[in-house]
């Protein structure tokens, strides 16, 4: 009772907060854009927020929401995590944003969360994550590992014939939690435990000779090999190079990168990567016309035809134009009310599918799987029937299968089903 | 031969959507229908293609191979695209709006094999030993017993004894893949053995399990030594490894060792001069390949002394402008040269944009040769020659030359130096221009192995500090006997400890080494020390 009680006047003060805030602010609607301009993750991250100001321009020409107009407020987070956490309260409690689309990284989407929780506010997180996670102010358009790893797993088994796997990432939370599940997977699909070599390097490794040789060792065992890559950022251009450079083709070893885009791609000479494979939800080379009118908008709105667009990218579209949906479903801003409006808001995605907002703040995706091309395109090779829904919770390691997250009728991010409780009061 | 054509074509037949048989299909058919379809259908359509001996067969796989065969979408002709654009069928020339509208025909991993197994059938007899050769090594790592009658075949007439072995080979792995009496086995298991390889220990360790006990020991055996030499061959990659990152942190560190170890300032804004210069490589290719993209393979002979004087002007103005009026003030020079490295990172953010700049390797850089059973990859070769090459030049300016007297004389005695009338101001901004110049130096190699963004330099910038300190600052001799211990244990630690571990380790040690030897690996003595 006092816990309820204590949301209610909580929320009240947030709205109150948002409210005059609002009216301050000559009657605009204020999203809030957080993504790093400066440091490593400028590299994918700018682009992001490029993409965030287009759609805010272009529904601004379409009227606003509800006759108020939008307005974007740019942060610079710098690839800092403690810093995402003071610029979201910044966002929120300064500039007195409505909603904010920001993050990229899971170190800092774990540093804003509890600010989120704090000053209710809205966060729509646009790339591909590790799951485990469930939170009632954040909105995840990216993909859960379901939507993307162990799909991906499942083209080379069935159409490659793997049956060695080496399991290779970047020294952080997405790549440590995503292998843990895919080793889960791996194993309950017959696959030994000494068939299986999992590698960690740090951020921005750029000396890959010992563990491409490693992984070719490990390739001549006599059984087909694949290599499963979490490598992040900008480590993967030396480590494709060395792959090149010690001859490892596609056609023996392929590899299969989450994290590898259009954009990443974009900086590299793709000669020797032809087949790797990549998967995401969405690619650049989709042929449909939802497609062909985004990529067009964008090179007009970045006045240049030579850039690309990505799956993030497309997670951000998705996730805007549910915002605005729901924004116009519930007649206002405020964020219980637009949180509550979210679940069950159906929008067009690019792929030529509508994807559906799940009770558990995940969307339902196509999971694609390319191989790259020599023009830094991905050419898809393999899709799933239909579209997937997110699972927050992996059901491959024991201690998340129990759980289930459902926030409209459950009310919980983490529900046991066994137990039949809450697990606790956020995650 | 014929029953073989006709095995392969049962099998191809399923997969082969056309009602009619593939035999009367002919080979226009065949070409016009491959930009149909599924890659799998597509993979049926190629097998057949080659199966029918027709002469343009083998010009037609080859094209679709490297992403050269096109389609004119209105009107379904299939095309070559390069070298000269022409119907793959009549070999008419195309004009250039044909050419122009062709969209390419895609291939994908499945493809590409399916294309490289058919082209060996086709090639097993080519006139030329090359084409042979690489045909064989289509066959050795697509084994397939179906081919053995073919590679036997060619085996028997073949006279190259390059590609005679080659052929052995292939022809080995498909007597292992097939139904063949055990003595053949056992003498293609010897055959492969004799390789002693990865490629042998991939093949041969399914056999190591085999129920006939002959081929089992046989294998067991043949798996035994290649693990030895191996292991041996092992350590030296291992060894090739260190020597090749040592080389790496040569370069970043060895500009720092003038400016840190000869002249003392605290340089943070080093790594951005090795980013300096990776831009300036960067931007001189970018003017070849617009202007002479004849001259592409010499772009990084161009951009070195290009780069070696922008960041050494680049130097010159941080000492002129910023770092002579701080001598002496350690830590004021430290938090005023991280401000300018922050600048400079961020001035080339806002020119050249924060995304990844794309440097070619240059073809005399690219792939790899084999030394026994090591791999060495031409680009690390090249780095560390250039790194042994800087350090000697370095080396001799400094030693050798009245520039370098100069410069020694002011580090260890300004006072005594200025009174034997040397302009002191100018040799300081020479001496600072010549170390930025060298860390530019440092961005040419780097941008062949790393990526060129704004944040090359701060990956580097730790690892030089560590390199100069440990090998004792002031001495040139000790960056070099530093930079290749550090890679070398880093690399024999990397296989046992992981690439993260490995790394820390290694810091461990220099701390625990420093707290030992203050003055690290090779002090300066005598009365240089306080200067």
């Amino acid at each position: 009772m006092t816990f309820k009680a204590k949301t209610l006047f909580k929320a009240g003060i947030a709205s109150l907060l948002l409210s005059t805030a609002a009216i301050a602010q000559d009657d605009t609607i204020k999203v809030g854009v957080l993504h790093s301009l400066s440091g490593t993750m400028a590299i994918s991250e700018t682009t992001l927020k490029d993409v965030m100001l287009m759609l805010i321009d272009e529904q601004n020409k379409k009227g606003g929401i509800n006759g108020k107009m939008l307005e974007a407020v740019v942060v610079d987070p710098a690839s800092d995590w403690p810093l995402f956490a003071e610029k979201a309260r910044e966002l929120i409690e300064a500039n007195g944003v409505d909603v904010v689309f920001g993050c990229w990284t899971s170190v800092s989407r774990k540093s804003v969360l509890p600010v989120f929780e704090e000053l209710n506010s809205i966060l729509f997180y646009p790339v591909q994550y590790e799951g485990e996670e469930s939170q009632k102010n954040v909105f995840y358009t990216g993909a859960a590992p379901n939507q993307q790893a162990i799909p991906a797993v499942d083209y080379l088994m069935a159409e490659e014939g793997v049956e060695r796997w080496v399991l290779a990432g970047t020294d952080y939370v997405y790549p440590r939690t995503t292998n843990k599940i895919l080793e889960a997977y791996l194993i309950g699909k017959g696959v030994a435990p000494e068939d299986i070599m999992i590698n960690y390097t740090p951020f921005g490794h750029s000396d890959w000779q010992t563990i491409v040789s490693d992984i070719k060792t490990f390739g001549s065992a006599g059984k087909k090999t694949a290599v499963v890559s979490t490598i992040n950022g900008d480590a993967n251009v030396p480590f494709y190079k060395e792959l090149g450079n010690q001859g490892v083709s596609a056609e023996d070893i392929p590899v299969v990168a989450f994290s590898v885009g259009e954009e990443e791609l974009a900086g590299l000479d793709t000669t020797p990567l032809v087949g790797h494979l990549a998967a995401w939800n969405y690619f650049m080379s989709v042929d449909t016309p939802e497609n062909a009118e985004f990529i067009e908008k964008w090179q007009t709105f970045i006045g240049s035809e030579e850039r690309v667009t990505n799956d993030p990218m497309e997670a951000h579209y998705i996730g805007f134009n549910m915002w605005v949906k729901a924004v116009e479903a519930a007649g206002t801003t405020d964020a219980d009310a637009v949180i509550d409006a979210l679940p069950g808001i159906e929008v067009p995605n690019l792929t030529g599918g509508t994807s559906i907002m799940l009770p558990n703040h995940h969307i339902t995706k196509p999971v694609l799987v390319g191989e790259i091309q020599d023009d830094g395109q991905f050419d898809v090779v393999w899709e799933t029937d239909g579209l997937v829904e997110g699972d927050a919770w992996s059901d491959f390691l024991p201690e998340s299968a129990v759980l289930t997250s459902d926030w409209v009728e459950l009310k919980c991010g983490n529900y046991n089903t066994e137990t039949k409780t809450c697990g606790g009061a956020s995650n | 031969m014929l029953f073989l054509r006709a095995c392969l074509l049962a099998l191809l037949l399923p997969m082969f959507a056309a009602p009619a048989s593939a035999q009367t299909q002919d080979f226009d058919a065949l070409v016009t229908s491959l930009p149909e379809g599924s890659y799998s259908a597509r993979g049926a359509v190629v097998g057949a293609i080659a199966l029918t001996g027709d002469p343009r067969a083998e010009a037609i796989l080859t094209a679709l191979l490297d992403g050269a065969l096109g389609v004119i979408e209105t009107t379904g002709q299939v095309v070559i695209l390069a070298p000269a654009p022409a119907d793959a069928l009549a070999g008419t020339p195309l004009t250039d709006a044909e050419a122009t509208s062709a969209e390419r025909i895609r291939v994908n991993n499945g493809l590409r094999r399916d294309i490289r197994a058919a082209l060996g059938i086709l090639t097993l007899s080519d006139p030329d030993p090359a084409k042979r050769l690489a045909a064989a090594d289509a066959a050795f790592r697509a084994p397939d017993a179906a081919q053995y009658e073919l590679l036997d075949a060619a085996f028997q007439r073949e006279e190259n004894p390059a590609v005679k072995s080659r052929l052995a080979e292939a022809r080995a792995v498909a007597i292992l893949d097939g139904d063949f009496p055990d003595a053949e086995k056992r003498e293609a298991i010897d055959v492969i053995a004799d390789r002693g390889d990865a490629d042998a220990q991939r093949i041969l360790t399914p056999f190591a399990a085999s129920e006939d006990p002959d081929i089992a020991e046989a294998a067991a055996a043949a798996l035994a030594s290649i693990e030895q030499s191996r292991m041996l061959w092992g350590q030296a990659q291992n060894i090739w490894y260190g020597l090749s990152l040592g080389s790496v942190l040569l370069l970043a560190a060895i500009g720092l060792a003038i400016t840190f170890g000869v002249m003392g300032v605290i340089n943070m804004a080093h790594g951005e001069l090795v980013m300096l210069g990776a831009y300036t490589t960067y931007a001189v290719q970018e003017t070849i390949r617009q202007n002479a993209p004849g001259l592409f393979d010499w772009s990084l002979l161009i951009a070195a002394p290009l780069a070696f004087l922008v960041a050494g002007a680049v130097g010159v103005a941080i000492e002129r402008g910023i770092v002579r009026h701080l001598y002496g003030r350690a830590l004021e020079t430290l938090l005023a040269t991280w401000g300018v490295s922050l600048i400079l990172q961020q001035s080339v953010r806002s020119i050249f944009g924060p995304n990844n700049r794309e440097v070619g390797n240059p073809s005399w850089m690219s792939g790899s040769f084999d030394v026994g059973q090591m791999t060495v990859t031409w680009n690390r070769l090249w780095i560390l020659i250039f790194a042994l090459a800087v350090f000697a030049v370095l080396l001799f300016v400094m030693k050798r030359t009245a520039v370098g007297l100069q410069m020694r004389a002011v580090t260890q005695n300004r006072p005594m130096a200025a009174s034997m009338g040397i302009r002191t101001n100018w040799v300081d901004a020479l001496t600072f221009g010549l170390g930025a110049g060298i860390a530019g130096l440092a961005g040419v190699a780097l941008s062949q192995i790393d990526n060129v963004s704004p944040n090359l330099g701060q990956s580097y910038i730790v690892d030089s500090f560590m390199v100069v300190v440990f090998g004792g600052a002031g001495n040139i001799w000790g960056t070099l006997a530093g930079a290749f211990s550090l890679g070398i244990v880093n690399k024999f630690l990397e296989p046992y400890a992981g690439a993260v571990l490995a790394k820390i380790i290694v810091l461990v040690a220099i701390i625990l080494f420093i707290q030992k030897r203050p003055r690290g690996l090779f002090a300066v003595k005598g009365r240089a020390v306080e200067g």
